[in-house]
């Protein structure tokens, strides 16, 4: 179990720069999530850390040791690939104990931690059969199991649950916490599936185009996004464009461009954003945090579209100028139609005010 | 941790120009073997008062021995292309289309060209339809007539010879197209309303195209190359013999000449060659499905297909068959009847007891084995660098590596001696020519392509992941290289190994020019026997030849369906 620590770390593949002055720090034990659309830099962020591109520029600290440009045989981790990489010449129990091989351990010590590794990921009967004999959720256990037998510093898993169909992958996404948290290893976690960022990590680095935009727990980012790309890739949400009318020691009001006036906290305003007179602000609001009726905020519109998912009605609604996502939890009552007015209101603390 | 030795190497191993140490190695062996030798002939051919003169020679009109020589050599291999691209089309149209009787038997014997090695296929070809041949003689026996009626001789011999050893090129390609294509492509065609012709017109000769193309530059370069075929049927106007010739004249500068014209020649088609298969790419658009064959139905079709693939059958197992009828005929014996009249078991007891007869066979066996030994290290180390590492220069290194398998051998052999008829550095001061080391070295140049083909075609389809999985558990590059990249690319590295093992068995091109005589190899062996009419010993030698062949595709076929079998 150790902590990572990556200090102004850049990678260029030729002219293209994949990471661009990257620092963070996870620490030991934790479940680290790198979030992002494909393309923002996740892989190769991490096979830096795990050794197979060494940076540009910049330093890697497993603890205080500099692993910047160490091999990746020398690190102690475990990697689990997206398509696995198993050995398809060996047998499960061949798969898992190649780590244990390769540190010259006795052969009763291998069996030992062999046997017990398979049964954590319950794969118990399956130690002699081929690697084409599996499903690919089988597969995805033994991968998991020979990254961890050796008992890795770190963990590192590269979108592993994409190659499996929906029921299987939520499966899959509870065993991997749970064997986590069981070994308390520390985990970094590559994905693009926010749900399952969400879900898992304890605390989340949101990146773009190489760049790191934020790093926080999963509610610190749900409910206090730094900025639109943020706030837009975790959940749904709406943002209007608006400026800055006034600014007072708790409040502050902005009017959006068909003159609606909007009041929210001051405690609600995102670090990057300046709040200075006419200022173009953005307000971010959650579909589930909009509700029915007079109230603060209080606007009316048409709505639409209706979906209705059972746990929830979905509206879109009509303003002048924009249009809302609103989602109301069902309560039984009837479903507002296409076409109707409807009149909603936001509450002032539910208002958040980002930069750009 | 920090001693200061292993800074130093992790300092190394980390520089961005590592890589480049790492692969110099292949870059060297390849300049040494490939570019220097050739350079040399080069160089060689501006000998002379006048630094053109040798081309001007070769050029002029006054004596026009090397022009001739030259057109024959095109006008040999455009018919050569046309003939097999008949044949070969064809027969991949009957076999993978239509389903009649015999036709199991024929696919299989479609095949037996390739089992055939150049010179020993040549060979039967004459036992056979030559002047002297047992047809001919055969039919003159029977009518009565004063002499032969046709017999295969000269520039037409040469060219039926090319179509029987090179139809494989476009049979091969043409099925792979045919099974490739996807019948309801035609039957979506037929459905829009389009006729039979205008199928075929529209859609099934452009689909083919691609494979045709590519087929028709390789068995252009293939018979430009052709040496053996103009040999036994005595055509002297050819690139190959002119250079054969003027070598065996002592004439070096013009063989160098002849050579550069023919390598400039066999390198342009080899680059077009690989510009061309670039930019191929419809085919095996959906794959898994199979053409249905359709039955031949009508009574006097279902006649002619009995007849044809009858012939088919013989023509394509006769040799073999001569081959081995005469393997048993006594030494000498065999003049103007039509079959030897003697036969005798001899040869086959002399292939193990008689010193004089094993000899060139366990020659060729340890060249072989030698060139061989090279061929895998170089291949592998060049099919790994190729697919798994990022560096400047890959285009030139394999372009390097296919240019031996696109020269002549005749020109390799020449080659071969502009560099190595005198002490150099690459052959670490010694004289090679005359002595054990210069077939191998030829053999190892010739095959250089075989296992680095087959060996990065299996590496290409292993994941990088799975050898970065071992890297992560902790192995060494080494030990992942031993542990997991070798089990898994093993069959392709097999393939490929006993290919270039039989193929260096059976060279004949390149061993005739520079052979020593304290290490004569089998195929010259078998020509030498065939001058001193020893018939019998000499087919004996190629039907050894043969069987090792078979066994090598035999066991290459179950290789690559036992690793179809355990692939993921
Ligand atoms: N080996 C490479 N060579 C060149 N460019 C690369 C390489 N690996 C990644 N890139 C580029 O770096 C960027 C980030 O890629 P990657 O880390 O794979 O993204 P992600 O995993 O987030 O989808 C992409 O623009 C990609 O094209
Ligand atoms: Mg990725």
């Amino acid at each position: 179990m150790k902590g990572v620590h990556l200090k102004q770390v850049t990678k260029s593949f030729g002219n293209v720069q994949a990471i661009k002055d990257l620092n963070l720090s996870i620490k030991p034990g934790e479940f680290f999530t790198f979030l992002g659309p494909s393309g923002c830099g996740k892989t190769t962020t991490l096979r830096m850390i795990a050794g197979f591109y060494y940076p540009t520029t910049g330093h890697i600290y497993f603890d205080e040791q500099n692993v910047t440009t160490l091999q990746p045989n020398k690190r102690n981790i475990g990697m689990v690939f997206q398509n696995y990489a198993l050995f398809p010449h060996m047998t499960v129990d061949e798969n898992i104990a190649f780590g244990l091989k390769v540190r010259k351990m006795p052969k009763k010590e291998i069996e030992t931690k062999v046997n017990r590794i398979r049964e954590i990921v319950h794969l118990g009967e399956y130690g002699h059969r081929k690697i084409n004999e599996l499903s690919g959720g089988q597969q995805q256990r033994v991968a998991l199991a020979r990254a961890l037998v050796i008992e890795p510093d770190i963990l590192l898993l590269d979108e592993p649950l994409s190659n499996l169909d929906a029921k299987l992958r939520e499966e899959t996404r509870f065993e991997i916490k749970r064997i986590q948290s069981e070994l308390g290893v520390t985990t970094i976690y590559v994905t693009h599936d926010q749900t399952e960022a969400m879900a898992m990590s304890d605390r989340i680095m949101v990146m773009e185009n190489g760049e790191v935009k934020q790093i926080g727990t999963p509610q610190e980012i749900y409910n206090r996004p730094v900025n639109r790309f943020v706030s837009n890739f975790i959940g749904e949400s709406n943002t209007i464009e608006a400026k800055i009318e006034t600014v007072s020691a708790d409040d502050i009001t902005v009017q959006t461009k068909d003159g609606m006036r909007l009041r929210g906290k001051k405690q609600n305003v995102s670090p990057l954003a300046q709040l200075d007179r006419e200022q173009t602000i953005y307000v971010s609001v959650r579909p589930e945090l909009i509700q029915y009726g007079p109230g603060e905020n209080e606007m009316v519109g048409t709505i639409s579209f209706v979906e209705f998912t059972g746990l929830s009605a979905h509206y879109l609604v009509k303003m002048q100028n924009f249009t809302l996502k609103v989602m109301i939890l069902n309560d039984g009552s009837p479903l507002k139609k296409v076409g109707e007015q409807i009149m909603l209101n936001i509450p002032s603390e539910n208002l958040y005010f980002l930069g750009e | 941790m920090n001693n200061p030795f292993e800074s130093k190497w992790s300092r190394l191993t980390q520089s961005p120009y590592f890589i480049y140490l790492l692969i110099s190695p292949l870059f060297l062996i390849l300049f040494a073997y490939v570019v220097y030798p050739f350079y040399q002939t080069f160089l060689q051919s501006f000998n002379g008062e006048d630094t053109l003169l040798n081309y001007k020679k070769f050029f002029s009109l006054a004596s026009p021995a090397n022009l001739e020589a030259l057109w024959n050599s095109v006008y040999i291999s455009v018919f050569s292309v046309i003939t097999c691209a008949i044949v070969g089309v064809t027969m991949a149209f009957l076999l993978e289309r239509y389903e009649f009787p015999g036709r199991r038997l024929l696919s299989v014997l479609v095949l037996v060209p390739m089992a055939l090695p150049p010179l020993v296929g040549v060979l039967s070809f004459t036992f056979l339809y030559g002047e002297s041949g047992i047809i001919p003689r055969g039919i003159q026996a029977l009518f009565h007539l004063d002499k032969v009626p046709f017999a295969l001789k000269g520039i037409w011999g040469v060219i039926v010879v090319h179509t029987f050893t090179m139809y494989t090129y476009f049979y091969l390609t043409a099925s792979a197209a045919i099974k490739g294509f996807d019948p309801s492509l035609e039957e979506a065609a037929t459905s829009l309303g389009a006729g039979r012709i205008r199928v075929w017109l529209k859609i099934i000769l452009p689909m083919l195209t691609p494979s045709m193309v590519a087929a028709s530059l390789l068995v252009f370069m293939v018979s430009m190359a052709s040496y053996t075929a103009p040999l036994m049927f005595g055509v002297d106007r050819t690139m190959t013999m002119q250079i054969y010739l003027a070598r065996t004249n002592g004439n070096l500068e013009m063989a160098a000449t002849q050579s550069t014209i023919l390598s400039i020649v066999s390198i342009t088609f080899l680059i077009l060659m690989r510009w061309y298969q670039n930019r191929r790419n419809y085919q095996n658009l959906s794959k898994g499905i199979s053409v249905h064959r359709s039955e031949v139905s009508s009574k006097p079709l279902k006649m002619l297909a009995v007849i044809g693939s009858f012939i088919g059958t013989l023509v394509l197992i006769l040799p073999i068959l001569v081959l081995v009828l005469i393997s048993f005929s006594v030494d000498g014996s065999w003049t103007v009847q039509v079959l030897p009249p003697k036969y005798t078991f001899d040869h086959y007891i002399a292939l193990f007891t008689d010193e004089r007869t094993w000899r060139p066979i366990w020659n060729s066996i340890q060249m072989s084995f030698v060139a061989t030994i090279g061929n895998i290290l170089f291949g592998v180390a060049a099919a790994y660098a190729m697919v798994r590492l990022q560096f400047k220069g890959k285009t030139l290194l394999d372009i390097l590596i296919m240019v031996p398998w696109a020269l002549p051998g005749t020109v390799v052999a020449v080659n071969i001696i502009a560099a190595f008829s005198t002490e150099n550095i690459f052959a670490f001061n010694q004289v090679l020519i005359g002595t054990f080391w210069i077939l191998p070295l030829a053999y190892f140049i010739r095959h250089m392509p075989l296992v680095f083909r087959s060996t990065s075609a299996s590496l290409m389809q292993l994941d990088q992941s799975i050898e970065e999985a071992a890297r992560s558990l902790g192995a060494t590059w080494w030990y992942t290289f031993r542990r997991v990249v070798l089990p898994l690319t093993f069959t392709g590295v097999l393939a490929g190994t006993l290919l270039a093992f039989v193929q260096s068995i059976g060279e004949f091109v390149a061993s005739i020019l520079i052979y020593s005589t304290s290490t004569i190899p089998l195929s010259v062996a078998i020509f030498q026997k065939l001058y001193a009419f020893d018939f019998g010993t000499a087919c004996a030698y190629g039907v050894l030849q043969i069987v090792l062949i078979l066994i090598v595709l035999v066991i290459s076929e179950k290789l690559s369906k036992g690793s179809a079998g355990t692939a993921l």
